[in-house]
């Protein structure tokens, strides 16, 4: 390529607080149009927002995850247009005092490590959705969304391709994620970025004009945009044209872009301080007991399982992919004492079936400790793999104890080698032709009657007792000859 | 029954010693008002219905033993406060037809009291002038001459206390809009600290600036009244958490022995009227007579308190009334194309001149490039304000003041000179931008008649201060005082 592109990420994400950022309605995905309002969040006339302090707080949570400085005085700010799905004409948002900055993250890309900085994360409200579908002369607004609140991280211009904005958005969500300020649903839109790119020639310093793509809502459209926006402004350079300063709008069916507004239509907002809300205070020590109360993040995870656990860089980014099996694993690892099997059950039979079913890991229906007991057992050679695997089968459709699974189906290894001798010897006697070819040197008779003996003892038979008595019978019956 | 003296305070007597049932006392005022306010045009909509009924659930609690102070007093609310149920339009042709789920958390507070609504008082639209001639419905006549204005903004309130056609009423004040309507109707206005009022139902027109006020005919009455509407509300995150030693309308006695009141050189301009300004030195007379040590003080901050105010409110007010677009609620216009043509229209045609007079100039005031020189300025000037306020309490209890340069306009007089009437807010509005409490009451009549004001100001929640000495000059101007002759 003969550009290097440079580019800026607005990352947009609800955060997943139990009410709305002003009033007492319920934060919560859909429902029947304008269900999910009142007068609070549209903004009656005679009304007052009153600050969620706990939004507060998960902007605080999700500005450490991500490495910010937080303000210890911030305030609200009211950000001024005209538009239907904004009820009060203006949105409360922050300007110039947000309650976090100057923070970052450290992606990984083929060239190695690289810090990308996010400038600002502030709070603000969400607005409703308009639908223009159903009338011709209509606009139908739907408010329930309204007063939802929302963060809005604000990177540097730091990235220089879609694969380093994939990565970071992905480990942003993963961060917002851990700390359990958002649910991150892309596809129930909170999540979403908008995406400023701009590029310039090679052994050049001087920042190329840049455009915005907004409200893109998956990670795959936020590649496809900035691909095609690269793509887009050199043609324009290699044909020695311009790029124009402006907003566009991705069609990601299209994969396309088309100019929404230019510079010279930009809004003038008219910020002023929100004069209804009044500044938001963080001592230190309120700081420090939110940062104490955030659950181990990701990055100190991935850490732990591939240098204490020892587990593979591949499996430990499986494990954490989601909260809930991190946790899950974590829970499973303790109980057994054995993370690595721990995580290889995990990923081979739990993983197998949650992609069976279609579900995820907080579908599952037992805790981690109690599959830990499992695999305890197992351990232990108390039950055999193949049976652990039917006990596990048995958990998920039942949600039943282990010990009861077992015990019910007789699951538990014999241990008293007088009875597995009985059995065997008894399995020599009526398998005369198969001893006689193993005594005749054909080691591969002995699989096969090992399979006798393990079926005569319906799986329950220590398979190293087994063989060591099988073993000792046939060499008896050998010297014997 | 003569009740163009009655006070809450008489009223409760008289309730309390059975001497009138409370269905009698709102019956009384209904009838006044069917007979009298043709000539007044206070009420913008009187709610006779619920009123009796409130006022037959009041005597049950009276029969009881119950009553608290506002039990079956019929009151009157600015109709810039939301009541559930009931219209409430901001005297704008906006929300002509709008009716609040909700009810504003003053008056919610009063029916806890089992106080009785008699109905929505008139106010310059969306509480922006000092006249009530913007109203959109009506023009209010001030009950001392009925070829002037009551003031404003919450000139209905005061009309309506003053003609006696409610025994007291909840105003707003932003920038003197309780004040300067109780000067120009002979009764006592009172904007209390910015806070100690919870705003939510109020509709606003500058929320740093508002505050929900009583008006009534004695200093005891708005007192009473304070006493029932104050207090901290979930529903308004500036709201204080405060409770005064003893209620407001036990801190009246005592006297102001010592009093340290403290009179600002640069009210005391060109503009203020002679009449005026003997009424204010015979005031202080008076208020010497009384035991105060009264004294003038320089305040030089107070010279930008009028273009300050005027930049902040108006600032606010354009970001407060851009939610009537004609979307959700209220005046639409018709036969629109676009949305924008729908927003545009609909605000043009809903709105009134005045209105759309401060939302251009706080539109200007915040747009990018201007916010600097104007509303940042203000902001700083707020700033030189409360701490010049600040260092006078550090020396008096009180400041004193005329309410208003000026008694009672005759209509039209102000709404052609725009600047001229900004300028009749001159000793208001400090009050506002500093978030002080302040009284007005009358302190004396002028050559035509028309009632002055003499208002006292005091510290951040300093309510006591000024309604004790607001009382004591009360008791003993009690001779003079006056009730209009309708």
């Amino acid at each position: 390529m003969k550009y290097i592109p440079t580019i800026g990420l607005e990352i947009h994400a609800e955060l997943s607080t139990k009410s709305k950022i002003f009033c007492d309605c319920p934060v919560s995905f859909g429902g029947k149009p304008n269900t999910r309002c009142c007068p609070v969040c549209t903004g009656m006339p005679g009304t007052l927002p009153v600050l969620n302090r706990q939004a507060v707080e998960y902007t605080v949570k999700a500005g450490l995850a991500l490495n910010c400085e937080i303000n210890e005085y911030s305030k609200m700010d009211r950000k001024n247009y005209f538009y239907p799905d904004l009820p009060k004409a203006y949105q409360i948002s922050q300007f110039d005092l947000p309650i976090c900055k100057n923070g970052g993250l450290t992606i990984n890309t083929p060239e190695g490590e690289k810090f990308i900085r996010i400038e600002r994360i502030h709070l603000e409200e969400d607005a409703g959705k308009l639908l223009h579908d159903s009338y011709d002369k209509y606009s139908l607004a739907d408010y329930n969304r309204c007063g939802v609140p929302l963060i809005e991280i604000v990177t540097k211009p730091d990235l220089s391709s879609s694969e380093e904005a994939k990565e970071f958005v992905e480990k942003v969500r993963l961060m917002l994620l851990y700390s359990g300020v958002s649910d991150c649903r892309m596809e129930e839109g909170s999540l979403r970025a908008d995406v400023n790119v701009s590029i310039r020639p090679f052994g050049t310093d001087k920042l190329g004009t840049r455009t915005e793509m907004k409200n893109i809502n998956s990670i795959r459209a936020i590649v496809r945009a900035i691909d095609a926006e690269i793509q887009r402004q050199s043609e324009l350079l290699d044909e020695g044209k311009e790029i124009i300063q402006e907003t566009r709008r991705w069609d990601d069916n299209k994969g396309e872009s088309k100019p929404m507004r230019s510079k010279e239509d930009a809004h003038d907002y008219r910020y002023f301080p929100e004069p209804d809300i009044v500044p938001i205070t963080f001592t230190k020590e309120e700081v420090e007991a939110i940062r104490n109360s955030l659950p181990e993040l990701p990055d100190k995870r991935f850490a732990k399982y591939t240098e204490v656990y020892g587990l593979s860089k591949a499996d430990a980014n499986l494990l954490l992919t989601s909260v809930s099996l991190s946790d899950f694993f974590e829970s499973t690892a303790k109980e057994c004492g054995n993370p690595k099997a721990a995580s290889n059950f995990i990923i081979v039979e739990v993983l197998r079936r949650l992609n069976d079913s279609g579900l995820s890991a907080e579908d599952i229906p037992f805790g981690g400790n109690v599959l830990g007991r499992l695999l305890k057992m197992l351990e232990a050679e108390e039950i055999t793999a193949a049976n652990a695997k039917k006990v596990l089968a048995e958990m998920f459709e039942s949600g039943k104890e282990p010990e009861a699974i077992v015990a019910e189906r007789g699951y538990k290894i014999i241990n008293d080698t007088g009875e597995v001798e009985n059995i065997v010897k008894d399995i020599l006697a009526k398998n005369e032709k198969a001893v006689a070819e193993y005594l005749d040197g054909k080691e591969k008779t002995f699989g096969f009657l090992m399979g006798q003996c393990s079926r005569a003892l319906a799986g329950r038979g220590n398979p190293k007792v087994i063989q060591d008595i099988l073993r000792s019978e046939l060499s008896k019956l050998k010297g014997g000859m | 029954m003569d009740i163009s003296r009655l006070t809450i305070k008489e009223a409760r007597r008289l309730l309390d010693s059975k001497k009138i049932s409370a269905v009698e006392l709102t019956n009384i005022y209904l009838k006044r008002i069917q007979e009298l306010d043709q000539k007044i045009d206070s009420y913008l909509s009187v709610c006779s219905e619920s009123a009796l009924q409130q006022a037959s659930e009041a005597q049950k609690i009276i029969d009881s033993g119950n009553s608290q102070p506002l039990c079956g007093i019929p009151l009157s609310i600015k109709d810039n406060i939301c009541i559930e149920g009931i219209k409430t339009t901001c005297a704008s042709k906006m929300l002509e037809d709008f009716v609040p789920p909700y009810t504003a958390t003053a008056v919610s507070k009063l029916e806890s009291q089992n106080a009785v609504i008699l109905g929505k008082v008139n106010l310059d639209e969306f509480a922006m002038g000092s006249t009530t001639e913007n109203s959109a419905f009506k023009k209010t006549k001030n009950p001392f001459d009925l070829s002037r204005v009551p003031g404003g903004s919450s000139g209905g309130s005061a009309a309506s206390v003053s003609a006696s056609l409610a025994l007291g009423s909840l105003g707003s004040d932003t920038g003197g809009s309780v004040r300067q309507p109780a000067a120009f109707c002979g009764v006592v206005g009172m904007k209390p600290t910015y806070g100690l009022v919870s705003r939510y139902g109020l509709i606003a027109f500058a929320s740093s600036l508002d505050q929900i006020g009583p008006i009534g005919k004695t200093v005891e009455d708005c007192a009473i009244i304070l006493d029932a509407i104050y207090g901290q509300d979930p529903k308004d995150g500036t709201s204080l958490n405060y409770k005064p030693e003893t209620s407001y309308a036990s801190s009246l006695s005592g006297g102001i022995k010592d009093f340290r009141i403290g009179l600002p050189k640069e009210y005391l301009t060109e503009g203020l009227n002679s009449e005026v300004r003997d009424a204010l030195y015979k005031s202080i007379n008076t208020l010497e007579k009384l035991g105060a040590k009264v004294e003038e003080f320089s305040m030089p901050s107070l010279k930008y308190a009028v273009p300050a105010y005027y930049l902040m409110s108006s600032a606010e007010a354009s970001s407060n009334l851009s939610r009537y677009d004609g979307v959700k609620y209220g005046y639409r216009a018709q036969n629109c194309k676009t949305f924008n043509e729908m927003i545009g229209r609909s605000r043009a045609e809903g709105f009134g001149r005045e209105v759309k007079r401060r939302i251009l100039l706080g539109t200007y005031a915040l747009a990018s490039g201007y916010y600097d020189a104007y509303y940042k300025k203000a902001l700083k000037l707020r700033t030189m304000i409360s701490k010049g306020f600040d260092q006078a309490f550090s020396k008096y209890d009180v400041v004193i003041h005329p309410t208003t340069p000026e008694t009672a306009f005759k209509f039209g007089q102000s709404t052609d000179d725009p600047l001229s009437m900004y300028l009749a807010d001159i000793y208001t509005v400090s009050a506002n931008i500093a978030g002080l409490p302040s009284i007005s009451l009358p302190c004396g009549y002028d050559s035509k008649g028309l009632p002055i004001g003499l208002s006292f100001t005091g510290r951040p929640l300093g309510e006591r201060d000024i309604l004790r000495a607001a009382a004591t000059f009360e008791a003993d101007f009690a001779p003079e005082f006056k009730v209009p002759e309708l």
